[in-house]
């Protein structure tokens, strides 16, 4: 491709203009992370707590949550819990969810909008109210079973039910990925139920090889998004049990900010954060790159 | 439409002829979708349900088991008490600044770096955008200790600004959506106005920001909600400020005070409270409800 002085000085040109459009964003992207991002490296590598400045320390930081800090550990078994447990049952709610809404209705808006509400509410709020749910003496729960003769649950302040309590919440502020699996669901072509249809496909067959390989994308999308928040999730954990009790719900985003704020350990907590980021850039590759194996991209 | 057969012939075609044999009746199944979307509706709506009953009960009223759902009598006082417990006044003043000024930063900033994503060709601009995506996936934790210390030297702690000074540098969802919706506008368009003399920053003005009104709507939606539901920024920067508190952390600050001793009408003032919070979220969003989810199918699914 033969490039005249006035081609090249048009691209530069261009150049110059993209870059002057988009650089808010990279002021900020320099400014508010790749900075950080710097600094909170060193700082993995150091001891500070803010009052002094940061003592290099080298990978002691590293080395000690893999070794010595046994709250560490719990936290990884916390973390992987939910991972395990709570993500895919937070997906296989909004999925089911989102195939029910997508029958032949009427009233969808308002069924969708219900479904929806609970995923944009403040999370102070609704760990209030669920909070009061979850009362182990006078909640919506346990006033039932008590009226009934039945003994109380303590799902809060029980070590084994703390986690699950937490996984229920989860489930029921799933509305945006509710919504984003409807969006999947209703761009699948009726053309390919037809045609199954002439096949002698019934409905359960029609879901099982029409509908569901046509919306793994959306799937894979939602199974990544999901992940990547639990291993993100702070303000559940911490508004419901302060990570209690006795640990049982101190995940890991909650270990980092205690780490930080509480027990003034930033070098600590910086280095929990970058091991962090790379459990979940590891996640997200397995993911991606075994995902060609079981998500079918028709039609692009 | 019925035929001859006595069968609609529409639907003759897109039955299952396994169905048809074996004689299940069409409204049956009908009858077991709704009651199953009933159901599960009511289950999803009840704790808000409960919300709102508890925060008009007297105190016996919310200790009985088994628990009753209509109080009587009904107590409105809870929400005056409720408001006037913590200052929620200035609280709520607060939480708008934050709010306001956020989503005017993230419009102004979002939706110039989508115009320079999208409607201009130069090189790197793709790989570039790759990046932006790529910061979508961080983690807050890794930024957050160093950006703490930063604000922390800058005086910025106790105040907003730590909140709403990046929202002007643009945010990656909000690029994202923008140059989306940026891209499906006919490059035509801008051609014409080129022609006419204008240059890249007339037409963004001109042409750009009036077509992309819905989506400048979300924008604007999407970031107001978010900083009325914010608890962790201001939790990290403002912290023990109490004056500055925004109304998630106010609501908080009353639930820690009432737990310490057990208080009169603790539960039904923290639910009269929730309540209150909740409200304006449920209001914007049934006054705004298609652009809303159109919004989220649009970064969700396409592209």
């Amino acid at each position: 491709m033969a490039k005249r002085l006035s081609v090249d000085r048009h691209a530069v040109r261009q150049t110059a203009k993209g870059l002057l459009f988009v650089s808010p964003w990279i002021i900020g992207f320099l400014a508010f992370v790749v900075y950080p991002m710097g600094a909170s490296f060193y700082y993995s590598l150091t001891h500070y707590d803010v009052l002094r400045p940061p003592r290099f320390v080298g990978l002691a930081n590293y080395v000690e949550m893999l070794t010595t800090d046994e709250t560490f550990g719990i936290v990884i078994y916390n973390t992987l819990w939910f991972v395990v447990i709570g993500v895919p049952a937070s997906f296989l709610t909004a999925f089911l969810l989102a195939v029910l809404l997508n029958q032949k209705m009427r009233f969808r808006p308002f069924f969708r909008t219900i479904f929806f509400l609970p995923s944009i509410t403040p999370a102070v709020a609704s760990v209030m109210v669920w909070l009061w749910i979850y009362n182990t003496q006078f909640g919506l729960i346990n006033g039932v079973l008590i009226g009934l003769g039945m003994r109380a649950i303590p799902w809060l302040s029980s070590q084994a039910l703390a986690k699950p309590s937490l996984a229920i919440i989860q489930c029921w502020t799933q509305g945006t990925a509710i919504v984003i699996f409807l969006a999947g669901l209703q761009d699948v072509p009726r053309s390919l139920y037809e045609a199954a249809l002439v096949d002698g496909a019934n409905k359960l067959q029609q879901f099982w090889n029409v509908t569901v390989p046509m919306v793994t994308p959306v799937m894979l999308f939602v199974l990544l998004t999901g992940l990547i928040s639990t291993f993100q999730s702070f303000l559940l954990p911490w508004l419901l049990t302060e990570g209690g009790p006795n640990n049982a719900t101190e995940l890991y985003s909650v270990y980092v900010y205690r780490s930080a704020f509480q027990h003034f350990k930033m070098g600590y907590a910086s280095a929990l954060s970058w091991l962090l980021l790379l459990i979940i850039v590891t996640f997200t590759f397995v993911i991606f790159r075994t995902s060609a194996r079981w998500v079918y991209y028709g039609g692009e | 439409m019925e035929t001859e057969l006595g069968r609609p012939a529409r639907s003759y075609v897109l039955q299952s002829p396994a169905s048809q044999k074996r004689g299940l009746p069409h409204w049956l199944g009908q009858v077991a979708l709704y009651l199953v979307l009933l159901l599960l509706s009511a289950s999803f709506v009840f704790p808000f349900v409960w919300m709102v009953s508890t925060s008009l009960k007297t105190d016996p009223q919310v200790y009985t088991v088994p628990p009753t759902l209509i109080p009587n009598p009904i107590r409105w006082m809870n929400y005056p008490e409720a408001l006037t417990y913590v200052p929620f006044g200035k609280y709520f003043l607060n939480t708008m600044k934050y709010g306001v000024l956020s989503s005017l930063g993230v419009l102004l900033s979002s939706s110039i770096c989508a115009y320079g994503f999208s409607r201009i060709s130069w090189r790197g601009r793709d790989a570039l955008f790759f990046i932006v995506l790529v910061t979508m996936m961080l983690p807050f934790q890794v930024r957050m200790i160093p950006l703490y210390i930063i604000f922390n030297k800058l005086g910025w702690l106790g105040t907003y600004m730590p909140l709403i000074i990046p929202s002007f540098t643009g945010s990656a969802y909000y690029i994202f959506m923008l140059r989306q919706f940026f891209k499906t506008i006919p490059m035509d368009l801008s051609d014409a106005a080129r022609i006419d003399g204008a240059g890249d920053l007339g037409i963004f003005i001109r042409i750009m920001l009036p077509l992309a009104r819905p989506a400048l709507a979300v924008v604007g939606l999407f970031e107001f909600m978010s900083c009325w539901n914010d608890y962790t920024g201001p939790l990290v920067y403002i912290g023990s400020k109490t004056d500055k508190y925004p109304i998630a952390m106010g609501l908080q600050q009353m639930r820690t005070h009432l737990s310490q001793a057990v208080q009169p009408l603790m539960w039904p003032k923290l639910m009269a409270a929730s309540t209150i919070v909740i409200i304006p979220i449920v209001f914007l969003y049934f006054f705004t409800q298609r652009t809303f989810v159109e919004g989220i199918a649009l970064t969700g699914v396409k592209g």
